[in-house]
């Protein structure tokens, strides 16, 4: 597009003339020194958050056979079952336990009963095709891949009665999979949904 | 620019003269540019009216399609838009950058015929078993889920067809030097495009990676490894995207505004950050899968050190500072952003290349490193959010400058008026507007925890009620509103694009400096710089101090920064209000 009698300044569409390895005006290399910089800041954040933040998706992962963990899980409901709600077991795990909470089309086993502040080693895994882990209202969200046990160190900081949504599609029933998770208080009292409610 | 003209393959009937940049096309590689483009906007429409129910249905007050057939349109609408739309228009411009911009000849058009065929075949395929019902797999299609066998034949026939165009790509830039149809390096908008087709060069092998084993069935295609590979395709194809958008933005500024190069050694050595560095990015996904360990997943979706967010950081300084140097340069223009308030805004190929920068950069990429951060990712996975991100990069970002370059394809490569020239000059504004009111609050509805990909956030046939806050209604009928303003202002352009091509005004001669409906002003009032345009530069270069010859875009960019900072570091604060997890 330039009148040939200028070759040197040109725009994208024109080949450069002689040698175009050329220094930068100081304000381009200022600017690529500030983005080179902020990258860093970028990248520092998460070794660092690993080091002082609370959450982290790092957990403790191995292979895992759908039907082994299912039958993990089975026995984990028979060890602290304490009720049932519409049908599904509600399991109330001692502070500190391994806990396991298997995703199937279209339902989250078992419900859960934890108490506030405590930590547990909460194992989630599919028995079938993916699914995603949504801790509802939190907004925490995990990918669960069939074969695979993600145990992730989880302290509910607060309490209240929360949902599992499926946020990887799964199937024509992916929309009615919701699971549930009650978080008792410290004193061990279940709260009632509208003081969790943020 | 003129190249020598050679002796050499092509007779001279093979050739027409570009009365606009005096450029010899070469007519077979046009017809090529031609056909690709036109299926790609075929795709368009498809993809279009596919947005149209998706939105009607997430729309929780109107949930237009039963559950069955949202994930069926949801399916054909990633496939039509993210795959067909975008690799088509991107095929277009591989054969246009290889021929037109180099005074060049299409080296293999019978290969190219045959690879279009196959592209186009596969595509059908694809098409028929989604509409067909057999492929509700979404666009993912993570294994255990099962397709019909022929939707990942129909994919890979289509992959198999873009890689020989990519070769046959390679190969005219090849031939153009050996036949001495430039002199020097390539132009860097080429450049650009050699980019994009090496990073193609990696996703396609990807692509066939996964594609072929799942579709032979070989049982045992592990989930996770499926997850991994898909993703080297999937995001991957995205960078192609980016790669081909940057170089349609020098090229846009080019023809628009006279924008010049600022520094070739800078653009183009961030070109080659992204060769290195971008395909790395299909760890997005994967950030809280079980398969991979921390140190895996912060070096990965860093873009080892986000080297490939520096090249977009360059980009978006380089790019708006070489439009504002060539506003300059033409003595348009004066204080800090005269350049930008006396710009051509009623040329929809100029309004489309500031909406495309801005949208991308803005929102599309400040998100898009903030939720591909690790641990943030854990308060957007497979929410809404997620599409908040990539509709403001792979629609507002890609999308509109595909737009925007076709209202300049219409008069130089199809030679033909651009119809209804009055809606065409507004259409960037509509489609850009539609697109950010439609991305934020999205991006919004996601921070509630509403998932994506999910027919019924009322949960009515769900065993335990889940009651989302009362805005989040609210949120989504204004997101739909904006996503119905810009797939209204998609199919117009539709309208604007098959009209022009195939009952357009032929396109007569043209006076300089002289306003014609149907073309754009880049076309009828060329930007052309002064013959000492060079002394003027260097005035412009040392005149400044530490601002520069581009003041104006220093400014913005810092702007940027700035949002991008704030942006980051809210979203960690977010994070660390969620339970306590590791």
């Amino acid at each position: 597009m330039s009148a040939p009698v200028t070759p040197e300044t040109h725009t994208g569409l024109d080949s450069p003339v002689g040698v175009w390895w050329k220094p930068a005006h100081r304000a381009e290399k200022l600017w690529v020194g500030i983005a080179f910089a902020w990258c860093m800041v970028l990248f520092a954040m998460m070794p660092l958050w690993h080091l002082k933040g609370g959450q982290n998706p790092s957990g403790i992962r191995r292979r895992t056979d759908p039907t082994a963990f299912y039958q993990r899980t089975q026995e984990f409901i028979a060890q602290y079952k304490v009720g049932t709600d519409r049908g599904m077991p509600i399991v109330e795990p001692p502070p500190g336990s391994d806990i396991y909470l298997a995703g199937m089309t279209f339902q989250w086993t078992p419900i859960l009963r934890l108490r506030q502040g405590a930590e547990y080693t909460l194992h989630i895994s599919s028995l079938d095709v993916n699914h995603g882990f949504s801790l509802f209202p939190v907004n925490v969200n995990f990918q669960v891949v069939p074969g695979y046990d993600y145990g992730l160190r989880v302290t509910p900081t607060s309490a209240g009665d929360f949902r599992i949504i499926c946020n990887e599609f799964c199937g024509i029933g992916h929309h009615t999979m919701v699971g549930r998770v009650i978080v008792v208080d410290t004193a061990g009292r279940e709260l009632a949904r509208s003081e969790e409610a943020r | 620019m003129s190249a020598p003209l050679p002796a050499g393959a092509g007779t001279p009937a093979d050739f027409r003269l570009c009365p606009t940049t005096g450029r010899r096309i070469h007519l077979p590689g046009e017809a090529l540019v031609k056909a690709n483009a036109v299926v790609s906007i075929v795709a368009l429409l498809i993809g279009a009216v596919a947005a149209i129910l998706l939105v009607l249905t997430r729309w929780q007050a109107v949930h237009l399609l039963p559950a069955e057939w949202y994930y069926r349109v949801l399916t054909a609408h990633g496939m039509s838009m993210l795959i067909f739309f975008i690799i088509f228009f991107e095929m277009a411009v591989l054969h246009f950058a290889s021929t037109a911009l180099l005074n060049a000849r299409a080296a293999a058009p019978r290969l190219s015929w045959a690879a279009f065929a196959l592209m186009a075949g596969g595509a059908l395929l694809v098409e028929a078993m989604i509409w067909g019902g057999k492929a509700d797999v979404l666009f993912t299609s993570y294994v255990p889920l099962r397709a019909h066998p022929l939707y990942y034949l129909g994919i890979i026939l289509f992959a198999v067809g873009a890689l020989l165009v990519v070769g046959v790509f390679f190969a005219n830039l090849v031939v153009a030097k050996r036949e001495r149809r430039y002199t020097g390096s390539l132009p860097l908008v080429v450049y650009g495009a050699v980019t994009a087709a090496i990073i193609a060069v990696i996703t396609l092998l990807h692509g066939a990676a996964i594609y072929v084993p799942t579709f032979l069935w070989l049982m045992n295609v592990d989930p996770q490894v499926y997850r991994l590979i898909w993703w080297a395709l999937g995001h991957s194809s995205q960078q192609i995207n980016v790669a081909a958008m940057v170089a349609l933005w020098y090229m846009l500024g080019a023809l628009t505004v006279g924008a010049v190069v600022l520094n070739e050694k800078i653009s183009r050595l961030a070109f080659v950050l992204y060769i290195l560095f971008i395909s790395m990015a299909s760890a997005h996904h994967l950030l809280v899968d079980p398969g991979m360990g921390s140190a895996w997943k912060v070096v990965n979706t860093s873009y080892f050190m986000y080297m490939a967010v520096l090249a977009s950081m360059i980009h978006g300084f380089t790019v708006p500072a070489g439009m504002e140097l060539g506003q300059r340069l033409r003595g348009v223009g004066s204080g800090l952003f005269g350049w930008l308030r006396r710009a051509p805004w009623g040329d929809p190929g100029f309004s489309s290349l500031v909406f495309s920068i801005v949208v991308f950069g803005f929102v599309g990429g400040i998100t898009g490193v903030t939720i591909g951060t690790e641990q943030i990712n854990i308060i957007v996975h497979n929410t809404l959010r997620s599409p908040g991100h990539f509709h403001a990069t792979v629609v507002s970002g890609t999308a509109m400058a595909f737009m925007g370059t076709t209202y300049y394809l219409i008069p130089l490569v199809f030679r033909r008026k651009v119809a209804f020239w009055g809606f065409s000059r507004v259409q960037p504004y509509l489609f850009a507007g539609g697109m950010l009111v439609f991305t934020i609050f999205m991006t919004f509805a996601g921070s509630f925890g509403v998932p994506r990909r999910h027919w019924d956030i009322s949960f009515s046939q769900a065993p335990f009620d889940v009651q989302f806050n009362p805005a989040v209604d609210l949120v989504l009928a204004i997101m739909a509103l904006g996503g119905l303003t810009a797939a209204v202002a998609a199919l117009g352009f539709v309208a604007v694009a098959v009209t022009s091509v195939f009952f357009g005004e032929p396109l007569g001669a043209i006076t300089e400096g002289v306003e014609l409906a149907g073309v754009p002003r880049g076309i009828t009032h060329p930007p052309r710089h002064r013959p000492d345009v060079d002394r003027l530069n260097e005035e412009l270069h040392a005149g400044r101090g530490a601002m520069g010859p581009a003041p104006g875009t220093l400014v913005l960019v810092f702007i940027f920064l700035a949002a991008f900072i704030l942006y980051f570091f809210v979203n960690w604060k977010v994070l660390s209000a969620v339970w306590k997890i590791g």
